[in-house]
């Protein structure tokens, strides 16, 4: 669907992104991932045409101009910081709908999981919300769009857990539209996501098929040991099938496959208690 | 998704029913309409209409329209009293809102999100150029029409001349300095250049009048061409000429370069002379604008 090549972008000729070429086809559903200045960012901007560079980007084939407003009518984006726009919310939901196609309805149901009465802030200003509010309607406004390729740029850093868990749990339903999700929390978006591309200094250094390898329906059998017991860890894993030996310092159970990066994501949040863990290189089928 | 859970539920979501047949765009009205609402809310435009019609209630409670000056009494004397005033007024207003408009919204992040919409360069740019004329012009035609109410109202004779010139030399007035506050936006990389270029260009101008220093000009015998050129080229002066013509047609109170104009355009020719060179400039200098926003990095 995009084809990206040699893309370079400088600022005071310090390159932002270089040579950096990519294909995304319909379909792929990317985790960008990459420590701040990698040039995610950059990148969607180079793709949103927001900003002049050397290089290609073509979308579906044909290498379209400058900004083609065609090719953003079929580009939702939510972007890392929320606009201080000063109309209200229900001015832009309008804009929305007349000028990019976003589907009113749609937008109501969206917003409604996501916690949010549209009725409530309709009239008032976007930038008085608070930082979730924003946030909210900024994803409501992208997922109600009927587009081909979502770009997300740390979509849930404002959101609340619980609205963080609808906001996943609406991506992973919406399996009409490609995505790009740049976000610092990978395990939260590894369920979504076949291909996990990571940036460092401008350039791809990792492009990672997930599903390739890591194919639905296949498991590890993982084994950790803790320094000591500790209950939370405990009831975390017991959520996902594990068992406990008696003493509750080691586990055994089985991670789905395609379920490695987020159970890799829950891990990581207890990675002061870990003595010594392992996961079987062999998969092995569990009914 | 509960990170508990180590299931992923995926359901099919419901999709819009918009045909996909059919591509949205962000269309020019659509664009005026935002833009429109958008600056019916600020501050400055509020600012600005308070400005604008209260001066002109201002010079009617005054009792302006009974004084005479050069033989014009009524409303003739209170249109161009108000239109004097509204020289100095209307650009500075103009130029140092619109300069930061742009540039502002490239800083506070707005120009990324928005320019993510399905909209063309074109008609983000002039649909914003055309809703911030009509705004910029209403409070004024506002306060003409209030001015010929009041005429009506007081049996005076409206002049529907001078109304009409002045209706039209504020419209070349406001398009010039929309032009130069949009040139400016585009090219300023800060809010704070973008305001300082305003407002420099502005003294220049203003310094640049019959009053300061072109009267010094000319009381120091400088080449008339010299002085003439700048007079002409200097679109607060050919609105301020343009003004005076209808009740100083000899150009009296600009001295004997006066003799020029009046030898090379006559009285119509410098009225439209006032009409369509600052409208000309304006669109010439909002059009250079457009190509430099077009060609750079948009935010």
């Amino acid at each position: 669907m995009i084809t990206i090549d040699r893309l370079t972008k400088r600022f005071d000729r310090r390159a932002v992104l270089d040579e950096l070429t990519l294909s995304i086809a319909a379909g792929d559903r990317i985790a960008l991932i990459g420590s701040n200045g990698a040039g995610k960012t950059t990148l969607f901007r180079c793709l949103l045409g927001q900003y002049r560079h050397d290089g290609r980007v073509g979308f579906d084939g044909a290498g379209a101009g400058r900004r083609d407003a065609g090719a953003l009518a079929r580009i939702a984006f939510v972007p890392q910081l929320p606009p201080p726009l000063r109309m209200p919310v229900g001015e832009l939901l309008g804009f929305a709908e007349k000028g990019a196609g976003a589907d009113r309805a749609l937008m109501q149901a969206i917003a409604e999981r996501m916690g949010i009465d549209l009725d409530e802030v309709k009239k008032r200003p976007f930038y008085r919300l608070s930082g979730g509010q924003k946030q909210k309607i900024l994803v409501t406004v992208a997922l109600g769009r009927n587009a081909d390729l979502m770009i997300f740029d740390e979509p849930s850093a404002n959101l609340d857990p619980a609205a963080r868990a609808v906001f996943i749990d609406l991506l992973a339903e919406r399996r009409d539209a490609s995505m790009l999700i740049a976000s610092h929390r990978l395990e939260e978006v590894a369920p979504l996501v076949n291909r996990v591309i990571e940036m460092d200094r401008g350039r791809v250094v990792l492009d990672d098929a997930v599903m390739d390898r890591l194919k639905a329906g296949e498991f590890r059998r993982a084994e950790i040991v803790l320094s000591a017991p500790h209950a939370p860890f405990a009831l975390a894993l017991s959520g996902w099938g594990f068992e406990a030996n008696g003493a509750g310092t080691r586990f055994t159970g089985p991670v789905p496959a395609a379920e490695t990066f987020r159970f890799l994501g829950l891990l990581a949040r207890y990675g002061s208690l870990i003595e010594s863990l392992s996961l079987d290189q062999q998969p092995e089928r569990v009914n | 998704m509960n990170a508990m859970t180590p299931e992923p539920v995926l359901r099919e979501a419901p999709t819009s029913r918009r045909d996909p047949a059919v591509t949205p765009r962000t269309g020019l009205g659509l664009m005026l309409r935002l833009e429109l609402s958008e600056s019916l809310r600020s501050r400055w435009f509020h600012f600005y209409s308070f400005v604008a019609i209260g001066l002109m209630l201002l010079l009617i409670t005054t009792g302006i329209s009974e004084s005479r000056v050069l033989g014009f009494t009524g409303l003739s004397r209170l249109l161009v009293t108000y239109i004097q005033i509204m020289m100095a007024v209307l650009p500075l207003f103009i130029v140092v809102t619109t300069a930061r408009s742009m540039v502002g919204d490239r800083e506070a992040g707005n120009l990324e999100y928005m320019l993510a919409f399905p909209v063309s360069l074109r008609t983000w740019y002039w649909g914003r150029f055309l809703a911030r004329l009509m705004l910029v012009l209403s409070p004024i035609f506002a306060a003409l029409a209030l001015a010929a109410a009041y005429g009506a109202v007081m049996g005076h004779e409206v002049p529907w001349r001078h109304v009409g010139l002045y209706s039209g030399l504020v419209a070349a007035l406001a398009t010039c300095f929309l032009g130069i506050g949009f040139l400016i936006s585009s090219v300023s990389r800060s809010t704070e250049v973008a305001l300082g270029a305003s407002l420099l260009i502005w003294l220049t101008l203003v310094a640049f009048l019959d009053l300061l220093l072109l009267s010094i000009l000319i009381q120091q015998r400088f080449v008339p061409d010299f002085v003439i050129g700048i007079a002409l080229a200097n679109p607060l002066q050919s609105f301020r000429t343009a003004s005076m013509i209808l009740f100083d047609p000899q150009l009296i109170l600009l001295g004997p370069a006066s003799y020029v104009i009046l030898d090379h355009f006559g009285v119509a020719g410098y009225v439209a002379w006032a009409m369509a060179y600052p409208t000309a400039l304006g669109a010439a200098l909002a059009g250079l604008g457009y190509w430099r926003f077009s060609r750079g990095d948009l935010v």
